[in-house]
C-alpha cells in the first residue's frame, strides 16, 4: 500500500479546492489536491458567463455595493439561505475578484465613453466614466438590481482556473491528478484522509491528512440529462455519506437550465430567449404565451422549465432516439444578429449538432445544471459529523444559495468561500493535533479492496452497471425533475429502494485490470442511488414549493413549516433510506422573509416574524 | 442517415500481462447529431465495457478528449460522425504517456512544462487586500486572453515534428504559454530571463516552422504569428546577451 501524507488533502482541484489550498500552503502547509482529471480540466473552467462581486465600476454597475448584493442574493435563495453566509460573501467577494485580478486573470476592462449594449434584443447606450478607465468592469446577469458580473470575454471559468491552478503551482501545492477519493478515513469522530483509487494504473492508495477537503463540485451526474462535465458525479458526497455521520443539506435543491441542446445537453445561453428567441412543440407552435401570456418566453429560468415540461408531459414534444425534446427557434433574429450577438451559440450548434441555427430549429429540452445542496458545513466551511473535515464550492452546503443560486454568484462562491474557509483550515491545523489512527486506515483500506475484488469476481452478482444506472436515471427524473408531486416522488422512492439493492449485486464484466473505467463506476454507482434517493426522499417530504423545488400539490412558499434546510445523512449502509433531520435555515437575519419578486405562487407566513439582526450577529 | 459505421480503435492496456497493442473494429449505427462523444460511449455500455477514453465537458470546452481521428489529432467531442466517411480509425494522442486504449496522462506533461517555464506572473509586489485594483488597459487584458484560450489539450504536440524526435522540445503550447507572460505587464520578467528559459533548441530555436500545431488546434490560437513574433524577438535578445554592454549603450539597445 502506498501512503501519502500532508497537512491539508484537498479532494478536488477545481475553483474551490485550489483556492483553499493556495492559502494553505501560503500559510506553511503541505497540500496535496487530488483530481480526476488534470487541474485545469475540471468543470470550472466551463463557466464563461462569469462572477459577481460588487465592485460597482460599470456605468451599469454604479451604486452597487455589498448590501445590494447581499439582497439579491437572499431574495434569489427564496430566503432559504444563511444570511450569515451570505453576508460573509457579499462583503469578501470584491477583495477577491481584485485578488485575483493580481494574480494575473485577465479581467475585462472598463473603456471610458459611450458603449453599447443589447436589453431584449435591443441596443443602448450607457457612458463609462473616464475616472473608472481600465477597472474590473462588469456585465448583465439575469436576477440581478446592478450589473455586477466580472468576466473574461467567453472564458471566465477558464481564465481563472488557469492562474489559481498557476498560483497553487507556484507555491508548491501538489496535485495528483487522474486519481479518485473513494472513501474517507475515519473513526466516526475524526477525519483523518482518504482511500484513493489511482486512475492511471488503477492501484489502491492511502493519504492521511490533518484536515480533509471535499471540493469535488457538484453531483448533477446522477441526473441523464445534465449541463455538468461528464465527472460530476457526487463522488465527494458519497464519501461523506458513507461515514453515517456527515449530512447532506437540501439535497432536494436542484436548478435547472431551460436550453441544453439534445442530444448532448450542452448549454446554449439564455441570450437566445433574451434577444427574441422562441420556443416550439412538436407543431412547431409557440405554446409559451398560453402558459405564462406576460414574459412568455422570458419568464425566469426555473418558471420556462416548468412550463417546457408541462407541455411535453402532454405529448407535444419531438420525438428523437435520445427522448423528446422541443425546439429552440432564433431564425427571425437574423443571420446578423445570430452571426455577431450570439456567436457563441452558432458555434455550439454547428459544432455539436451540425445545425446551422440561421436556417434551423435547435433541439432543447430543460436540463440539470446546478446542485444548491451538498456537505453541510457551518460558516467555517467545517463539515457536520466529523473534525477535521471541510467542504467548499459547489459540493458544499454552506448555504449562501438557499433553493435558488443566482447565476454568477456559484462561480464567485468558490474564490470567495475558498478564500474565507481556507483561513480557517490555517487556523484549524495552526491550533490542533490530530491524531491518526492507522487502524482506521488499514481498515478503510481493506474495505475497499475487498469492495473491487467482490465486484470484479461477481461475488455479490452479476447486475450490469450501465442498466442500474439507466434504471436511477429514469427514476429521479420522474420524481425528482422540475414538477414534483408527491405521487410521482413516492413511486420514485419506493422503485430507488429497490435500484438500491441491485446496485449492490453489480458485477464487472471485464477484468478490471489497470485503469479500468467500468471499475470506476462500479465502484460509486451505489453511492449515486443513495444520493438519488436522498434528492427524491427530501423531496417527497417538503411539502412546499420553493426556488427550484416545486411541488405541484404544494404551490405554497411555506414559511410557518418549512423555513428549514434538510440534513439527509445515512444512517446505517444497509438501509435504503436516508434518515432526514431539519435545522433552521437561518438564525440571523438580516433582511425578513419576503416576496421572490417573480413567478408569483402564495407564501403562507411565518407565525412569529423575526426581527431584523445586524450584520452577522447571533439571534 | 441510418448508416453502419466501422470503427477501428487501438487497443492495449499497459496494465494487464495478457493484453498486447492491437486494432480492434467494432460497428455501430449512426443516429441524428451523432458525436465521437456518443459512439465511444455508446460501445462501451453496450459492446465492451473494458474501453477506455476520456471525456470531460464533453463541450469542447476543457481539452480532455483529444485522439488522433482517422490521421489528425482533434478533440473528439465536437467531431460529428456526419463529417466522417464510414470507416473512421481512432488512436490515442502519440508522444503522451498511454494510460489505455485511447486514454493519455497529459496532465503530468503539462505539470512538467509549466514548472519549467515558472507559469505565474513573476512580480515583487505585495497584494493589498484594502487598495482598489490595478488597472489595465482592455485591449491588453483581452490580448492577453487571446493566448490564455490553450486548453492545453495536446493536440499541437502531438502533430508536432521536432516533438516527436526530441522528448525536451516545449512544444507549440508552452511557447505561446510563454507569449502569454511577455505581454502581461503584472509580470516583471526581464526579456533575458525569457531568453534563459526558451531561448535554446529545446524552445523557440528547435521549432521548425511547417506550422501542423496551427492547422490543428482546436481553439485556433495564432500559433503562426505567436512562434514568428517569439523568434524574432529571442534572436534579437541572444544578439543582445553577446553584445559588450559599452557596444549596447552605442547602438541604444
Ligand atoms: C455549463 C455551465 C456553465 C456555468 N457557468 C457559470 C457562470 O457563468 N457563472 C457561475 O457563477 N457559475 C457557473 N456555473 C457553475 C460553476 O461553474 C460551478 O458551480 C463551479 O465551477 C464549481 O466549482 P468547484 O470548484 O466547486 O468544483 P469543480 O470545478 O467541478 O471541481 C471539482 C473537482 O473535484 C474533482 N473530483 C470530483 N470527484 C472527485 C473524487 N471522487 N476524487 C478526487 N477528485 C474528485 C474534479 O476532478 C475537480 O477537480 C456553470 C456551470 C455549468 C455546468
Ligand atoms: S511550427 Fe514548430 S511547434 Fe509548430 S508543429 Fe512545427 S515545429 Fe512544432
Ligand atoms: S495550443 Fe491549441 S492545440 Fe495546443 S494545447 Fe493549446 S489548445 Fe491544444
Ligand atoms: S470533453 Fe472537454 S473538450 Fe472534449
Amino acid at each position: 500500500m502506498q501512503i501519502f501524507q500532508t497537512d491539508l488533502l484537498c479532494i478536488g482541484a477545481g475553483l474551490a479546492g485550489e483556492r483553499v489550498a493556495i492559502e494553505a500552503a501560503d500559510n506553511g502547509f503541505s497540500v496535496i489536491c487530488l483530481s480526476l482529471v488534470p487541474a485545469r480540466r475540471s468543470h470550472s473552467s466551463a463557466a464563461q458567463g462569469g462572477m459577481q462581486a460588487a465592485l460597482g465600476n460599470s456605468a451599469m454597475g454604479e451604486g452597487d455595493s455589498p448590501d445590494v448584493h447581499f439582497a439579491d442574493t437572499v431574495k434569489g435563495s427564496d430566503w432559504g439561505a444563511d444570511q450569515e453566509c451570505a453576508r460573509i460573501f457579499v462583503d469578501t467577494a470584491p477583495i477577491a475578484m481584485r485578488q485575483m485580478a493580481f494574480w494575473g486573470v485577465p479581467w475585462n476592462r472598463v473603456v471610458p465613453g459611450e458603449a453599447t449594449y443589447y436589453k431584449g434584443g435591443k441596443p443602448f447606450t450607457a457612458f463609462e466614466k473616464p475616472e473608472n478607465e481600465g477597472l474590473i468592469h462588469s456585465r448583465s446577469f439575469g436576477g440581478t438590481a446592478k450589473w455586477r458580473t466580472c468576466y473574461t470575454s467567453d472564458g471566465t471559468g477558464h481564465a481563472v482556473l488557469y492562474t489559481l491552478d498557476n498560483r497553487a503551482a507556484q507555491m508548491g501545492v501538489e496535485v495528483h491528478d487522474k486519481t479518485e477519493a473513494i472513501a474517507l478515513i475515519h473513526d466516526g469522530e475524526t477525519c483523518m484522509g482518504a482511500i484513493v483509487r489511482c486512475l492511471k494504473t488503477g492501484e489502491l492508495r492511502a493519504y492521511l491528512s490533518r484536515a480533509t477537503l471535499i471540493a469535488t463540485g457538484g453531483y448533477g451526474r446522477i441526473y441523464r440529462e445534465s449541463t455538468n462535465a461528464v465527472i460530476c458525479d457526487g463522488g465527494g458526497h458519497i464519501a461523506a455519506l458513507d461515514t453515517g455521520v456527515v449530512p447532506m443539506g437540501n439535497p432536494e435543491a436542484i436548478q435547472f437550465h431551460p436550453t441544453g441542446i439534445v442530444p448532448t445537453d450542452i448549454l446554449v445561453t439564455e441570450g437566445c430567449r433574451g434577444d427574441g428567441g422562441t420556443l416550439l412543440d412538436v407543431n412547431q407552435y409557440r405554446f409559451m404565451p398560453d402558459y405564462e401570456p406576460d414574459k412568455a418566453e422570458l419568464a425566469s429560468r426555473d418558471v420556462v422549465s416548468r412550463r417546457m415540461t408541462e407541455h411535453m408531459r402532454k405529448g407535444l414534444g419531438v420525438k428523437s432516439p435520445y427522448g423528446d425534446h422541443l425546439w429552440l427557434d432564433i431564425r427571425h433574429l437574423g443571420e446578423k444578429h445570430i452571426t455577431t450577438k450570439l456567436r457563441e451559440v452558432q458555434e455550439i450548434c454547428e459544432s455539436f449538432l451540425g445545425v446551422d441555427p440561421v436556417h434551423q430549429l435547435i433541439p432543447v429540452r430543460p436540463t440539470q445544471h446546478y446542485s444548491m445542496g451538498g456537505v453541510r458545513t457551518n460558516k467555517d466551511g467545517a463539515a457536520y459529523g466529523l473534525k477535521g473535515l471541510y467542504s467548499a464550492g459547489e459540493a458544499a452546503c454552506w448555504d449562501m444559495h438557499g433553493f435558488n443560486r443566482l447565476g454568477g454568484n456559484s462561480l464567485a462562491e468558490t474564490i470567495v468561500a475558498g478564500m474565507h474557509v481556507g483561513g480557517k483550515v490555517v487556523e484549524f491545523l495552526s491550533g490542533t493535533e490530530t491524531v491518526i489512527k492507522t487502524e482506521c486506515m488499514r481498515d478503510a483500506y481493506r474495505k475497499q479492496e475487498d469492495r473491487i475484488r467482490a465486484l470484479i469476481h461477481g461475488t455479490n452478482g452479476r447486475e450490469n452497471v450501465y442498466a442500474v444506472r439507466n434504471a436511477m436515471f429514469d427514476t429521479i427524473m420522474k420524481g425528482a425533475g422540475i414538477f414534483r408531486n408527491g405521487a410521482d416522488l413516492q413511486e420514485s422512492v419506493d422503485k430507488l429502494s429497490e435500484i438500491l439493492v441491485r446496485a449492490r449485486k453489480v458485477g464487472l464484466k471485464s477484468n478490471g485490470l489497470g485503469a479500468n473505467q467500468e471499475l470506476a463506476i462500479a465502484l460509486k454507482i451505489e453511492g449515486m442511488v443513495k444520493l438519488a434517493q436522498c434528492v427524491c426522499y427530501a423531496a417527497l417530504k417538503r411539502t412546499e414549493s420553493r426556488g427550484a423545488h416545486t411541488r405541484e400539490d404544494f404551490p405554497e412558499r411555506n414559511d410557518r413549516d418549512w423555513l428549514n434546510r434538510t440534513l439527509a445523512t445515512w444512517a446505517k449502509p444497509e438501509d435504503v433510506l436516508p434518515t432526514l433531520n431539519y435545522e433552521p435555515s437561518t438564525t440571523v437575519f438580516e433582511i425578513p422573509p419576503g416576496e421572490r419578486g417573480y413567478g408569483g405562487g402564495k407564501i403562507i407566513p411565518m407565525d412569529t416574524p423575526p426581527k431584523a439582526t445586524p450584520k452577522g450577529k447571533k439571534a | 442517415m441510418a448508416r453502419m459505421l466501422k470503427f477501428n480503435i487501438f487497443r492495449y492496456n499497459p496494465q494487464d500481462p495478457n493484453s498486447v497493442p492491437h486494432m480492434q473494429s467494432f460497428t455501430i449505427d449512426e443516429t441524428e447529431s451523432m458525436t465521437l462523444f456518443i459512439v465511444l460511449n455508446r460501445l462501451r455500455e453496450e459492446q465492451d465495457p473494458s474501453l477506455q477514453f476520456d471525456f470531460c465537458c464533453r463541450a469542447g470546452i476543457c481539452g480532455a478528449c483529444a485522439m488522433v481521428v482517422n490521421g489528425r489529432p482533434g478533440l473528439a467531442c465536437h467531431t460529428k460522425t456526419k463529417d466522417l466517411p464510414d470507416e473512421i480509425t481512432l488512436m490515442p494522442l502519440p508522444i503522451f504517456k498511454l494510460v489505455g486504449d485511447l486514454s493519455v496522462d497529459t496532465g503530468t506533461w503539462f505539470r512538467a512544462m509549466y514548472k519549467k517555464i515558472e507559469s505565474w506572473c513573476h512580480t515583487k509586489k505585495v497584494f493589498d487586500p484594502t487598495a482598489q485594483e490595478e488597472r489595465m488597459d482592455n485591449a491588453v487584458a483581452e490580448a492577453i486572453y487571446e493566448l490564455d484560450r490553450c486548453v492545453e489539450c495536446g493536440c499541437c504536440v502531438a502533430a508536432c515534428g521536432t516533438a516527436l524526435m526530441r522528448e525536451d522540445f516545449l512544444g507549440a503550447t508552452t511557447l505561446n504559454r510563454v507569449a502569454r507572460f511577455m505581454l502581461d505587464p503584472r509580470d516583471e520578467r526581464t526579456e533575458k530571463e525569457y531568453f534563459d528559459i526558451i531561448g535554446t533548441d529545446e524552445g523557440i530555436f528547435g521549432c521548425m516552422g511547417l506550422l501542423a500545431c496551427q492547422d490543428v488546434c482546436p481553439k485556433y490560437l495564432p500559433l503562426q504569428d505567436v512562434l514568428g513574433k517569439l523568434r524574432k524577438k529571442m534572436a534579437f535578445a541572444a544578439v543582445n546577451n553577446f553584445l559588450p554592454s559599452f557596444l549596447k549603450r552605442e547602438i541604444n539597445l
